[in-house]
């Protein structure tokens, strides 16, 4: 038997997420006094480097781009009730469609390569998650184990193509030759010239507003529209789906191949968007992140788009940081990371009861 | 008066606004069994809950043999010989029982000797309570009413004077309830005392001493058992006078609207669920289906709603073969489609999904309907007043269309599912236990609604373990048993002997 909660509906949404973060960052400000730093200026110096100038925002919302759609990726299949951890991989895969569609058709003009690679990202995407949908629905096998296996096979897959097929022809540097400029996506500060506003230079591109965008059509898609309406029967009630006359089997595999198209937008951000070639490490971590996004924004647009802006800030002013301060390593960044997913995850619930004995006690008052 | 086991005074409790126990004051004399009823939600089990320890009263008095105590937590509970049974069971099904009697109450390191000693000590209180529970079989084996029988030894065996039973016959057949009362009125005898909480009145008047009765959090009645009728304490449940006879017009059956003929059904390790089943129903009657639940009726409900495959066997309805119908929807979907309407048995598993909001409810399973598109989109605003339709024309409380479903009483949630699946206006209903953890009013207002249709000339399949509620309703009544149909005769003609000698294929 469960306590009914006593707390209002702001308290859980609002007040909880932010006092476990705040229980984070007080734990990793031990952890930097521990090695010698002074934890406040530390967080000055990220909340500067993240928000405190143009060229930082520009990376900042960048970075946010990403984890929008890895994101949303975790929260669409998580609405099915399937848990997928393999967005990193099918980001991975969706960089391959990007990539063959660039290295292929780059001579074509860029409303036609862009759509194109689009396209390709997603289908490669959704292809990459079908297989353990497939398998989830009709074998039975787990998702977790699937989706975390095939994060492995795609990497062992997209090294060997990188390293002896995609290569550049006379390159060291498991990468592929840059893409002509037709496929590349706008960058912010050029659209902006156009314009006449100047901006500085960062990787920030049009994927934002197509992540912006996906935010919107994910809430539509989920909560407005007899299909998500259908996904999210399954993912909470898979006998009343039964009873209701859904396809089971089919809504999860739809809902995995959604769930991978997402994380495949992913991939054009970071390659149409920045690098412009593909190179080794280009998910880096992106897909992992996308987790704890959806962990923390409670699987709702609204919540991604603020938790993804937090992943997003802690990304680059931690890179920030450790320009600044050599004894906070990359490493230092990814624990704070790893806390937050901590106390916003797991101990989601740490501070109810003593939040409701202290709202119990105000309102006795 | 006999000494006190168990006496509140003013005891209060809140979550948030909602004031769940308001003033409390009860006694209860030792050696007796106590009933406690009201309405769901009536803040039965949050007064239980409180006396065993899940929640803290915020005012009032709690008083153990005369004792006053303060009930922190369960083990406190136990500690003070309180022992609870409850709705849903605690046990691990892969353990054997005595595994999970001693569960928790393990002294020292080797569970060797836990074990030696709880078997000896089982054995005494098997013996002495009557409880026939065999300590080495397997929990998950057993069946509803012996597991039951663990529970409440697993109380004894922590030492227990009180026992709470909530909502104990919710799960059980009558044979089942049999039993239970019977140990009930051996643990009486050798001085134990024993809560029972219940909306039953039937059981009420039939096993206690006294009766408290809550409504709305509050108590209107601490009454003898043997000074009242059902019809008082229905009155005093409800707080207006209920109307328990049911007006029945001779049915006047029409054509026939479903035909089954020869069903079976074998399951993988090639057991028999159905075996040979043929009925007919027509329009404008109902049809009951009586039997020990387990007995092929679910079964059959899941077949006829296109939840299940048959193994042989012929399903016609208005000359349609069902069990062969080419359909690239799921079945479920393609029958809802042809006029079969299903309120499943299971409630809250299957009828509907708890973390829904209930305007989102009121169309599972009608989701694809066109009137309540709008493009790709749903149509928010009509799907919302359909569901604002049917909270008003089936009084569901409280009136919102927003409040999650999981939040409704079980009768409020019952009556949604059962708007939305009359309001397809379906040829043929099936109907699944109608009635199960509702409370009078809701069922009074159900049965209502179930004539009404069957005067309207729908065909009515009504499976139930309530043998009251199937001679209330039906017109024929279908007996099954292990599968097969025991028995048919007219309603008329039945009597609850002839029908209980069916239902356990003496005949």
């Amino acid at each position: 038997m469960s306590q009914p909660s006593n707390l209002p509906r702001w308290a859980t949404l609002w007040l909880m997420p932010v006092l476990n973060l705040f229980a984070a960052l007080l734990v990793s400000g031990l952890v930097i006094t521990l090695i010698g730093e002074d934890p406040v200026e530390c967080l000055q110096l990220m909340i500067n480097g993240a928000f405190g100038y143009p060229e930082g925002i520009g990376y900042t919302l960048f970075y946010t781009t990403s984890f929008i759609f890895t994101g949303l990726a975790v929260a669409a299949a998580f609405h099915a009730g399937l848990f997928n951890i393999g967005g990193e991989g099918q980001m991975y895969l969706a960089g391959l469609g990007v990539t063959l569609v660039c290295l292929g058709l780059d001579f074509l003009p860029g409303w036609v390569v862009i759509p194109l690679a689009l396209l390709a990202s997603m289908v490669f995407g959704a292809a990459w998650a079908f297989i353990p949908g497939y398998l989830q629905a009709k074998r039975g096998s787990h998702i977790v184990v699937t989706t975390i296996m095939f994060n492995f096979i795609a990497s062992a897959l997209m090294t060997w193509l990188l390293v002896d097929k995609l290569i550049m022809p006379g390159s060291q540097t498991p990468a592929t030759r840059l893409f002509a400029e037709s496929a590349w996506i706008p960058m912010l500060h050029e659209l902006a010239a156009n314009l006449g506003i100047e901006l500085p230079q960062t990787p920030l591109n049009a994927t934002f507003f197509l992540a912006l965008i996906s935010l919107v059509v994910f809430y539509l898609m989920v909560w407005r529209s007899r299909w998500g309406y259908a996904l999210r029967t399954v993912g909470l009630n898979e006998k009343a789906a039964r009873y209701a006359g859904m396809p089971v089997s089919k809504v999860i595999i739809v809902a995995m191949c959604f769930s991978g198209a997402l994380a495949g937008l992913a991939a054009v951000n970071e390659l149409l968007g920045s690098t412009h070639r593909m190179n080794l490490a280009f998910t880096n971590g992106i897909g992992f992140v996308g987790i704890a996004v959806a962990l923390m924004g409670r699987n709702h647009p609204f919540g991604i788009l603020l938790s993804a802006l937090l992943f997003g800030a802690l990304t680059q002013g931690g890179l920030d940081l450790s320009f600044e301060k050599p004894a906070i390593t990359h490493e230092m960044i990814i624990l704070t990371q790893g806390l937050i997913i901590l106390f916003c995850g797991a101990l989601e619930n740490l501070f109810q009861t003593p939040l409701a004995l202290a709202f119990k006690q105000m309102t006795k008052r | 008066m006999a000494e006190l086991a168990i006496e509140l005074t003013g005891v209060n409790k809140y979550f948030g606004e909602v004031h769940a126990n308001k003033n409390i004051s009860f006694a209860v004399a030792k050696g007796s069994i106590h009933g406690i009823i009201g309405e769901n939600g009536a803040g039965k089990s949050t007064l239980m809950s409180i006396l065993y320890g899940y929640y803290q009263a915020d005012s009032g008095s709690i008083r153990l043999n005369g004792q006053e105590v303060r009930i922190r937590n369960s083990h406190d509970a136990i500690a003070r010989g309180i022992g609870m049974v409850h709705q849903h069971f605690m046990l691990v099904d892969t353990f054997t029982v005595l595994e999970n009697i001693v569960l928790g109450a393990e002294q020292g390191v080797a569970l060797k000797q836990s074990l030696l000693a709880a078997r000896a000590h089982l054995a005494t209180l098997n013996r002495d309570y009557g409880l026939q529970v065999d300590p080495d079989a397997i929990v998950g084996e057993l069946g509803v009413g012996e597991q039951q029988r663990v529970e409440i030894l697993k109380a004894l065996y922590r030492g227990a004077d009180v026992l709470i039973l909530d909502e104990p016959t919710a799960v059980l057949t009558p044979q089942e309830a049999d039993d239970l009362f019977r140990i009930l009125g051996l643990l009486k005898a050798q001085g134990k005392t024993v809560l029972l909480i219940t909306h039953k009145l039937r059981e009420v008047l039939d096993i206690t001493d006294a009766v408290t009765v809550m409504r709305a959090g509050e108590i209107v009645g601490n009454v003898v058992t043997a000074e009242v009728g059902k019809e008082d304490l229905a009155d005093l449940m409800v707080g207006r006078k209920v109307n328990l006879q049911l007006d029945k017009t001779p049915a006047t059956p029409g054509k026939t609207v479903l035909q089954v003929s020869n069903l079976s059904l074998t399951d993988a390790r090639g057991v028999k669920l159905l075996d040979d089943v043929s009925f007919e129903l027509r329009e404008g009657e109902i049809v009951g289906i009586a039997g020990v639940s387990g007995n092929g009726q679910s079964e059959l409900l899941e077949i006829l709603s296109g939840m299940r495959e048959a193994s042989t066997g012929s399903v016609r309805y208005n000359g349609t073969e069902l069990t062969t119908l080419p359909t690239r929807e799921p079945k479920a979907a393609a029958y809802r489609r042809l006029g079969i309407a299903h309120v499943p048995e299971d409630r809250s598993r299957e009828g509907l999904v708890k973390d829904f909001s209930t305007f989102e409810n009121a169309i599972l399973g009608y989701h694809d309907q066109p009137a309540i598109q709008r493009g790709l989109l749903f149509n928010r605003k009509a799907i919302i007043e359909r569901c604002r339709r049917f909270i008003s024309e089936f009084d569901v409380r409280p009136a919102n269309a927003f409040r999650r479903s999981g939040l409704f009483s079980g009768g409020n949630q019952q009556k949604v599912i059962l708007a939305r699946e009359i309001d397809s206006d379906p040829q043929l209903m099936l109907i699944g236990q109608p009635t199960r953890g509702v409370d009078i009013g809701a069922i009074e207002f159900i049965h209502k609604r179930l004539m009404a249709l069957r005067n309207a000339g729908k065909a009515l399949l009504l499976v139930s373990v309530e043998l009251d509620e199937i001679l209330a309703l039906s017109d024929r009544i279908i007996v099954m048993n292990a599968g097969r149909v025991s028995g048919e005769l007219p309603a008329a003609q039945a009597t609850a002997t002839e029908l209980g000698l069916l239902m356990g294929g003496h005949k």
